[in-house]
C-alpha cells in the first residue's frame, strides 16, 4: 500500500521526485521481521505511560505544576512520552539505520553514481524517518484522548508538534552519523539518549532539579520539546512556547546543512 | 564529439596526487580500458567521469556536459558498476533493479519490465525474488552490471568488473560484457588484468603513478612496446640473476623476475635452441605469445599483478 | 575445557570493558538518581513503609542484572554464528559443543556479577540498604542473569538477523523491565496483568532482591522464586544446548 500511495503524494519532477524514490526504497524493505520492528515501535511510548504514569502515577497522587495546576500525573507524564518517542523513532532512523547503510551497505554510493544528490538523499530519508514516527506520534495521541489525558483539540496541535520534534532530532541525528566512525560511537548516543529521556522533565518538573542541573536541562532539545507538548496537551501556552517552536526550527535547519555538507564530504570526494 | 573528453585531468586528496594530468577521448561505440596496478589512478580516474568526485584541475567534458554543473544530468544517462558491489541487502534480486530505476525517474511499469528483460540477459531470472546475501560472487557482480544499464546507458562504467571471482565466473561476465559491446553501448572499464583488457578492449591507456604511459589497442601496444615472442627459463637455483648474464646476447631484452627470467624475442624456438646450446639447463622452458602484461613489463619495469 | 572458552572471553573483555561501564553501569545510575531521587521526592510517605528510592534500588539491581545478561546473550552469540563466526573456529578446536555453550554462558554469568556488584557498592554508599542480608542481591542476580540468558542464547542462534533481536528488546525486555514491580508493586496491576508479571523471571528475582535488602520476607517462598528461576535457566540451557549442536555439528 506505502509504495504504491507514496510517491503519488509527491510532485512529479526533480529533487522531490528523487527523495521520493528513495522513500520508496524503504517502503519496499519493510517485510518479514522488520515490519515487526517498525509497526510495534507505537507500543514503546504506551508501555511507558502504563508503567511509569499509570503505575507510579498510583504512588504519587495528583502533581502541581509550577503554575498552581494540579494535574493528575499520568496527564503530566504522557506529553513527555510523546515528545520523547518522537526522538526516539527520529533517532533509530536517522543514526543506527543511516549509519549502517552509508558505512557497511555502502548504499548511498549507489544512490549517488544516479542523479540523486546528497541533499535529496538526507532529505528522503528524513521523511521516512518522519513518516514511521509520526504515525507513532498519532496512536500514541488517540490513546491519550481515549484515556482522556487531553482533548482532541489539544491532540491535533501537539500532533503538529511531534512533527516538528521530529524533524529536528532526525536532522540532527543524521549530522551526527556523519562524523561516527564505528557502531562503538553509537553506545554515547544511545546513553545521551537516555539521559535525555530521564533529566527532562520527563517524569518531574525541571522545577525539581538542583540549579546547576535545571538550567543545563532547559537548554535540552528534548527539554524544550517536552515544555512545548506539554503546554499544548494540559493548556496554557505562551510565548514560551514560541520560543520553544523556534529552537526546535534552528536546531532542524542546522542539523540538515551540517548532514548534508558532511555526506557530500565523505561519499563525494 | 568524444562522449568522454579530458585533457589535463588532476586528481589530489591533500598531498597526494592521484591523477597526475592524464588526457583521454572516448569515441561513441568503443569498449575503452585504463590498465594499470594498484594505485595507478585509475578508480579515481573512474569517480571523476562517474561525476561523484569533483577533479581538481584540468578540463572534463561528459557527453558534452560539465561534471560539475551537470552531474545530475549526466549521471542519469550513465550506468556505474563499482568495485565492491554495493547492492541492497534489505532487498531481493528484482527489487534491487526496480527501486534502482526509480531513482533515474523511470516509471514502475517500465522499470518492471526492464528488470525482467535485464535479469534475463545476466541469467539470474530464476533467483529473481531471492535475496541478495546468499547469491555467489559472480551472480551479485551481474546483479550489479544488470543494475548498472537499467537506465539505458550511454556509456557503461565499470571499476574492476572481475577482480575477486573464480575463472568461470570471470568468463560468464565477460561474455555478457562482449555481448553488450556488440551491441554498441560504449564501455569504459578499469582493470589490472591484461588478459581481460585484451578480451574487452578496443583501446586502451597504460597507467602507473597517476600518469598515462602508452595508449594504442592491445595489439599496437604490443607491437610497439614488446617483441613478439616471449621465452620465460626458470632455473632450479636460489636467485635467477646469476643466469642474466649466461644469457647475454640472445633475444632483444631480459627482464630478470624473482622465479623466472623472461627473454623478449621474434622466434621463441630459435631462442630456445640458442639457450640449450650454451649450454645451460633451465628446469622450465616456456615460449609464449607477448602480452600486455610484458608491455606493462616493458613501460615500468614492475609487473601488473603482485 | 569450559574454562578455557572462558578464558577467552576473560581476555577479550580485558580490552573492552570499558565501553560496557556506560551500559551496564552509567545509565542504571543515571536511572536511580534521575528516577528513585527525582520521583522519589513525589511519592509522600514511600511504599511499604521505606522512602521510593529504597524501595526501587533492588528492583533495579535486578532489573540491570537482567538487561545485562540479555544483552551479553543477544549481539555477541548471533555474531559468533553469523558475523565472526568464533564458534565455528572454536568448533575446530578439541572442544565439545557443551563447553562452548558453557563456557560463554559463565562469562555472561560473570559480567551480569561485576555489573551488579559495581551498582551494589554505590547503592550501599547511598544509604539505601536497610539489611545485612542485601550481600543477597549478588547471586540472585547471576541467577536471574542465567535464567534470561540461557533462553537468550537459544533465541539468538536460532534467528538469522539482528532484526529478531530488535523484536526481542521490543516485546520481551521492555515490557519485562517496566512490569516486573521495580518502579511500582505488581500488586497494583490488573489482576490478569499480575499474572503476566508473575510468569516473568525478573519478577521473582525482584522480590528476593527486595527482601533482601529491605530485610523483610518476601512475597512468595523464597524456594519458590529460586525454583521457579532454576526452571528457566535449565530449560533455555536445554534448548540453547539443542541449537547449539544442531548448528555445529554437521
Amino acid at each position: 500500500m506505502v509504495t504504491l500511495m507514496l510517491p503519488r503524494l509527491i510532485a512529479s519532477e526533480g529533487p522531490a521526485r528523487r527523495s521520493g524514490a528513495v522513500i520508496e526504497r524503504n517502503a519496499t524493505s519493510l517485510r518479514g521481521a522488520y515490519w515487526i520492528v517498525v509497526a510495534s515501535g507505537f507500543l514503546e511510548p504506551l508501555l511507558y505511560l502504563f508503567s511509569i504514569g499509570v503505575g507510579v502515577g498510583a504512588l504519587i497522587g495528583d502533581l502541581t505544576l509550577p503554575g498552581g495546576r494540579v494535574v493528575e500525573y499520568a496527564a503530566f507524564v504522557a506529553p513527555a512520552m510523546l515528545a520523547s518517542s518522537a526522538m526516539t523513532g527520529a533517532l533509530s532512523e536517522t543514526t543506527f539505520n543511516f549509519f549502517g547503510k552509508m558505512k557497511y551497505w555502502k548504499l548511498y554510493d549507489g544512490m549517488l553514481a544516479t542523479p540523486l544528490r546528497p541533499i535529496e538523499v538526507a532529505l528522503g530519508e528524513l521523511a521516512w524517518a518522519m513518516i514511521r514516527g509520526n504515525i507513532y506520534g498519532a496512536a500514541f495521541l488517540v490513546v491519550m484522548v481515549a484515556m482522556d489525558l487531553t482533548t482532541p483539540g489539544r491532540a491535533v496541535a501537539a500532533f503538529f508538534a511531534t512533527v516538528l520534534i521530529g524533524f529536528t532530532f532526525g536532522s540532527l541525528g543524521m549530522a551526527l552519523s556523519t562524523f561516527m566512525r564505528s557502531w562503538q560511537d553509537f553506545d554515547i548516543v544511545v546513553s545521551v539518549q537516555f539521559a535525555l529521556f530521564l533529566f527532562s522533565g520527563t517524569f518531574v518538573p525541571a522545577q525539581a532539579y538542583p540549579a546547576v542541573l535545571r538550567w543545563l536541562v532547559e537548554i535540552t532539545p528534548l527539554y524544550r520539546a517536552v515544555d512545548l507538548t506539554r503546554a499544548l496537551c494540559l493548556g496554557g501556552v505562551g510565548w514560551l512556547q514560541l520560543l520553544d517552536v523556534f529552537y526546535l526550527l534552528v536546531l532542524f535547519a542546522a542539523g540538515m546543512a551540517v548532514a548534508s555538507r558532511r555526506m557530500g564530504k565523505l561519499l563525494l570526494k | 564529439m568524444a562522449l568522454i573528453h579530458a585533457r589535463g585531468l588532476v586528481k589530489r586528496f591533500g598531498d597526494f596526487t592521484a591523477v597526475d594530468g592524464i588526457d583521454v577521448d572516448v569515441q561513441r561505440g568503443e569498449a575503452f580500458g585504463f590498465l594499470g596496478p594498484n594505485g595507478a589512478g585509475k578508480s579515481s580516474t573512474m569517480r571523476m567521469i562517474g561525476c561523484v568526485s569533483p577533479p581538481s584541475g584540468g578540463v572534463l567534458r561528459i557527453l558534452d556536459l560539465d561534471p560539475l554543473r551537470d552531474g545530475v544530468k549526466i549521471r542519469g544517462r550513465l550506468g556505474v558498476c563499482p568495485q565492491l558491489d554495493n547492492l541492497d541487502p534489505e532487498l531481493t534480486v528484482r527489487e534491487n533493479l526496480t527501486t534502482y530505476a526509480r531513482f533515474f525517474g523511470i516509471p514502475r511499469k517500465v522499470a518492471r519490465a526492464r528488470a525482467a528483460e535485464l535479469l534475463d540477459f545476466v541469467q539470474l531470472t530464476e533467483r529473481a525474488d531471492s535475496k541478495v546475501e546468499p547469491l555467489s560472487g559472480g551472480m551479485k557482480r551481474r546483479l550489479t552490471i544488470a543494475r548498472a544499464l537499467v537506465n539505458e546507458p550511454e556509456i557503461v562504467l565499470l571499476d574492476e568488473p572481475t577482480t575477486g571471482l573464480d575463472p568461470q565466473a570471470r568468463h560468464l561476465v565477460w561474455e555478457r560484457l562482449f555481448r553488450l559491446k556488440q551491441q554498441g553501448v560504449t564501455l569504459v572499464l578499469t582493470t589490472h588484468y591484461m588478459d581481460e583488457a585484451e578480451q574487452l578492449c578496443d583501446r586502451l591507456v597504460v597507467m602507473d603513478g597517476g600518469t598515462i604511459v602508452a595508449e594504442g589497442s592491445p595489439r599496437t601496444l604490443i607491437d610497439r612496446y614488446s617483441t613478439r615472442e616471449v621465452v620465460e627459463l626458470r632455473f632450479a637455483a636460489e636467485s635467477q640473476e646469476p643466469f642474466a648474464d649466461k644469457l647475454d646476447g640472445i633475444g632483444e631484452r631480459l627482464e630478470i623476475l624473482p622465479d623466472r627470467i623472461l627473454l623478449y624475442v621474434e622466434q621463441g624456438d630459435d631462442a630456445v635452441a640458442a639457450v640449450t646450446a650454451r649450454p645451460l639447463s633451465p628446469a622450465n622452458v616456456l615460449v609464449r605469445r607477448s602480452s600486455l602484461e610484458d608491455v606493462f613489463l616493458t613501460l615500468t619495469g614492475r609487473t601488473l599483478v603482485d | 575445557m569450559t574454562f578455557y572458552v572462558l578464558e577467552y572471553y576473560l581476555v577479550n573483555y580485558r580490552r573492552v570493558w570499558r565501553s560496557s561501564v556506560l551500559s551496564s553501569f552509567v545509565l542504571p545510575l543515571l536511572t536511580m538518581l534521575g528516577f528513585g531521587v527525582g520521583v522519589g521526592a513525589y511519592v509522600n510517605g514511600g511504599v511499604q513503609g521505606v522512602p521510593y528510592l529504597d524501595w526501587m534500588v533492588p528492583g533495579l539491581i535486578a532489573s540491570t542484572a537482567m538487561q545485562v545478561a540479555v544483552g551479553e546473550s543477544t549481539w555477541p552469540v548471533l555474531g559468533n554464528f553469523e558475523w565472526q563466526r568464533l564458534y565455528f573456529t572454536q568448533g575446530a578446536a578439541p572442544l565439545r559443543v557443551t563447553d562452548i555453550l558453557d563456557g560463554h554462558l559463565l562469562f555472561v554469568v560473570l559480567r551480569t556479577l561485576i555489573s551488579s556488584a559495581a551498582f551494589l557498592a554505590i547503592a550501599t554508599a547511598f544509604g539505601t540498604m536497610h539489611s545485612w542480608w542485601a550481600w543477597l542481591t549478588l547471586p540472585i542476580a547471576a541467577l536471574v542473569g542465567l535464567a534470561v540468558a540461557t533462553p537468550t542464547f537459544a533465541y539468538s542462534s536460532t534467528v538469522r538477523g539482528d532484526t529478531y533481536l530488535a523484536i526481542l528488546f521490543r516485546l520481551g525486555v521492555l515490557p519485562m523491565s517496566l512490569f516486573s514491580g521495580v518502579f511500582f508493586p505488581v500488586q497494583s496491576l490488573p489482576s490478569a496483568l499480575q499474572w503476566v508479571a508473575y510468569g516473568f523471571p525478573l519478577w521473582h528475582a525482584v522480590d528476593l532482591s527486595r527482601a533482601a535488602t529491605l530485610g523483610v520476607a518476601p512475597t512468595w517462598p523464597a524456594l519458590g522464586h529460586v525454583a521457579y528461576l532454576a526452571l528457566w535457566a535449565g530449560a533455555g540451557w536445554w534448548l540453547a544446548l539443542r541449537q547449539f549442536r544442531r548448528r555445529l555439528t554437521v
